[in-house]
């Protein structure tokens, strides 16, 4: 077990590429950290510089105090597990298990003993003695995973283990991936496009956007206190939204209706250097959750921002229900957000209004096509600026 | 030749539940056209195992059952060292170049589909070329600078240029067979702890065996069959190979004809060939890297 530093860690591909700029991340001993961002962020890459299958380019890694930038794969001690699994095709579920192990030339008997264990542990006895072609897609998968933990490495690496499960079986691992580290309690890193996997399993989580770390934080942190619009946008589902917005008279004009700032915004947008350099436009962001159906006691006689607008489509899960409509008057537009709709392939659907979902209680009346009056909880909104993308209430170390 | 005839059968058999009518016509068809180029093709082969059992004086009698069986042929050609000599030189270079094309060629396509390097296009267009060259215009220098240097009627010598032509098709194929490896597998293997060299030997090379296989039958049959540089490059039993030692065949006496001889020379030298494939057959076939990542 061992802590891993990425000290100004970059690296930059023969074709001149930037894929990871400048990372700088510290994982404590026993962490379980995550690193989350779309597609092409670098998160991958930087996870195959910790294991030592990519080179770094600049910077220092260090893992347990050492530093181990031109060490190979073998001599890191690190385990990993693949998203292909990339299980030994030739070798049976033992063999593929105890390859590390026969290469460390550990004693039979060892090998034999920390296999079962560990074949225990997954689930996995009965089929020691099958080849990966024989097994279902989770059974590989807890194969890739059981090789790892044999070992008992110093840290475990893991490049998206569970994006090729189906839906179910990815939350049944998911529990089990929390389990395991639980047990071994070994320093983990894992990457993952998906924002609820991160959320859901990391102690700390870090979004990377363009090779660059966004932030990094408990769940908690990135959800309550997301440092830029991107992190707003990434973390959440359904998305947190965005609108454009202006200050003027003291007041924020939205397509929502003009917000009167709280105590706590006010301060904001007095410290905001945009302000100073006599900027006025804003984004805002609101979680579809700080929106309520105004006709509801929840919602009654709150203070808050009301506005009657017509619901396109209304989603009913039963324990609460998702309410579309759109805005006119402008889209907030950043580099940031343009990424996250280009990740989602939602470039084309968005057109020139503002798309809002908003989540409402299970026994709101509302229905689809009609007007209805919302409700928004005007303290919970956050305030980004349009130009470097940053909440205004960052977090001063991110 | 089996595989060919096996091989369409299986389509017609799978669709005969379907369209039993049209299914029968098809399967006429089929089995019309492959009895046709099965014959074409082994009645020669028959005919020279035929000529091998007859004796001198009813080789030209035309019928296709000798009248007559006799293994005089067959005792006549390994009571001479002509021919069991050539044999020994046939088996061992041929067995030589195979391994070295396989074990040089590995290396080589190893790099090719791994590795990006200055230089990879060339070396890939140059092999392409060297496969492409007229082996005939190769034999008189070669001649030339054999004698010169010394290695003019040895193994080496035809080892060389046997390799020179069949490197190339051992590159190509066998970098076919890597790059379908996934290249996770490699990364796991250095993960677990594996140098290089072990990541080869015991996770790539096994799963590329397949290929290793399929690639040593081509250079085998290669070596085997060459006419070329066998005849021009010996001149003694020392390193004559079979197809160039039936050459030198006499017959009994100084007035008969030596095609009893030949055709039984013929007859063993396909011998080992039909063994190397039936062997192999399966392993050429088996697709082993099913299971390796996500199916």
């Amino acid at each position: 077990m061992a802590d891993i530093v990425l000290d100004h860690v970059t690296k930059r591909f023969p074709d001149g590429r930037l894929a990871v700029d400048d990372a700088n991340l510290s994982i404590a001993d026993g962490e379980f950290v995550i690193l989350v961002g779309p597609s092409g962020c670098g998160k991958s890459t930087t996870l195959n510089m910790i294991a030592g299958l990519e080179d770094i380019s600049s910077g220092e890694l260090r893992i347990g105090g050492k530093v181990v930038n031109d060490l190979a794969p073998k001599d890191r001690d690190i385990a990993m597990v693949f998203q292909s699994y990339a299980l030994y095709p030739h070798m049976s579920v033992r063999k593929n298990m105890g390859f590390a192990l026969s290469l460390a030339k550990r004693p039979k008997e060892e090998i034999d003993r920390l296999v079962e264990e560990a074949a225990r542990v997954l689930d996995l006895t009965e089929h020691l003695d099958r080849r990966p072609a024989q097994l279902s897609g989770g059974q590989r998968q807890r194969v890739a995973m059981g090789r790892a933990i044999v070992r008992s490495p110093k840290a475990f690496l893991m490049d998206e283990p569970l994006s090729n499960l189906d839906a179910k079986l990815r939350v049944q691992m998911r529990t089990e991936v929390s389990r395991i580290q639980n047990r071994f309690g070994t320093t983990m890193v894992y990457v993952t496009h998906d924002q609820t996997e991160a959320m859901t399993l990391g102690d700390r989580v870090a979004v990377l956007r363009s090779g660059r770390i966004q932030q990094v934080g408990t769940p908690t942190e990135l959800y309550g206190r997301p440092a830029t619009v991107f992190v707003a946008g990434f973390i959440g589902s359904p998305a947190m939204n965005f609108v454009p917005a202006t200050v003027e008279e003291g007041e924020l004009r939205t397509p929502l209706g003009a917000i009167v700032p709280d105590e706590r915004q006010r301060r904001l947008l007095d410290g905001w250097t945009g302000a100073a350099a006599d900027r006025r436009s804003l984004i805002v962001g609101a979680r579809p959750e700080h929106f309520e159906d105004a006709a509801l006691e929840q919602a009654k006689d709150c203070p808050g921002l009301r506005f009657t607008v017509t619901v396109d489509v209304l989603e009913r899960l039963g324990s609460d229900s998702f309410a579309y409509f759109t805005l006119a008057g402008g889209q907030a537009r950043t580099a940031d957000l343009e990424e996250l709709a280009h990740d989602a392939g939602t470039v084309e659907l968005s057109g020139k209004a503002e798309q809002v979902v908003a989540r409402l209680d299970a026994a709101s009346r509302i229905r689809e096509g009609e007007k209805a009056e919302l409700w928004l909880d005007v303290h919970q909104l956050h305030l980004f600026d349009p130009d470097t993308g940053r909440n205004l209430d960052a977090p001063a170390t991110a | 030749m089996t595989t060919v005839t096996s091989a369409p059968a299986a389509g017609p058999a799978a669709a005969r539940a379907r369209r039993p009518s049209r299914d029968r016509t098809a399967l006429l068809g089929w089995s019309a056209a492959n009895l046709v180029i099965v014959g074409m093709s082994l009645v020669p082969l028959l005919w020279l195992v035929s000529l091998s059992f007859k004796t001198p004086a009813s080789i030209t009698d035309g019928s296709f059952i000798p009248q007559e069986w006799t293994f005089e042929n067959y005792r006549e050609i390994f009571g001479e060292s002509l021919f069991t000599r050539a044999l020994l030189n046939s088996l061992g270079i041929a067995l030589i170049s195979t391994a070295l094309a396989v074990v040089l060629g590995s290396m080589a396509a190893y790099a090719i589909a791994r590795l990006e390097f200055p230089g990879k296009r060339l070396l890939v267009g140059l092999a392409l070329l060297i496969a492409m060259f007229p082996q005939i215009s190769l034999v008189s220098p070669l001649f030339n600078l054999w004698r010169q240097i010394g290695i003019f009627d040895t193994w080496l010598g035809l080892i060389i240029p046997y390799l020179t032509f069949s490197l190339p098709l051992a590159i190509y194929t066998l970098s076919a067979f890597f790059r379908e490896i996934p290249w996770d597998l490699e990364k796991a293997a250095q993960v677990d702890g594996a140098t290089p060299r072990q990541a080869f030997l015991r996770v790539i090379a096994p799963l590329a065996a397949p290929g290793m296989v399929t690639t040593a039958i081509l250079v085998f049959i290669f070596c085997w069959n060459d006419f070329l540089f066998a005849i021009s490059l010996t001149s003694t039993e020392q390193s004559r190979t079979v197809p160039a030692a039936i050459a030198f065949f006499t017959g009994a006496s100084q007035f008969a004809q030596p095609i009893g001889s030949i055709a039984a020379a013929a007859v063993v030298i396909t011998i080992p060939i039909i063994v190397f494939v039936l062997l192999f057959q399966r392993r050429i076939v088996a697709g082993l890297t099913s299971g390796a990542v996500k199916g």
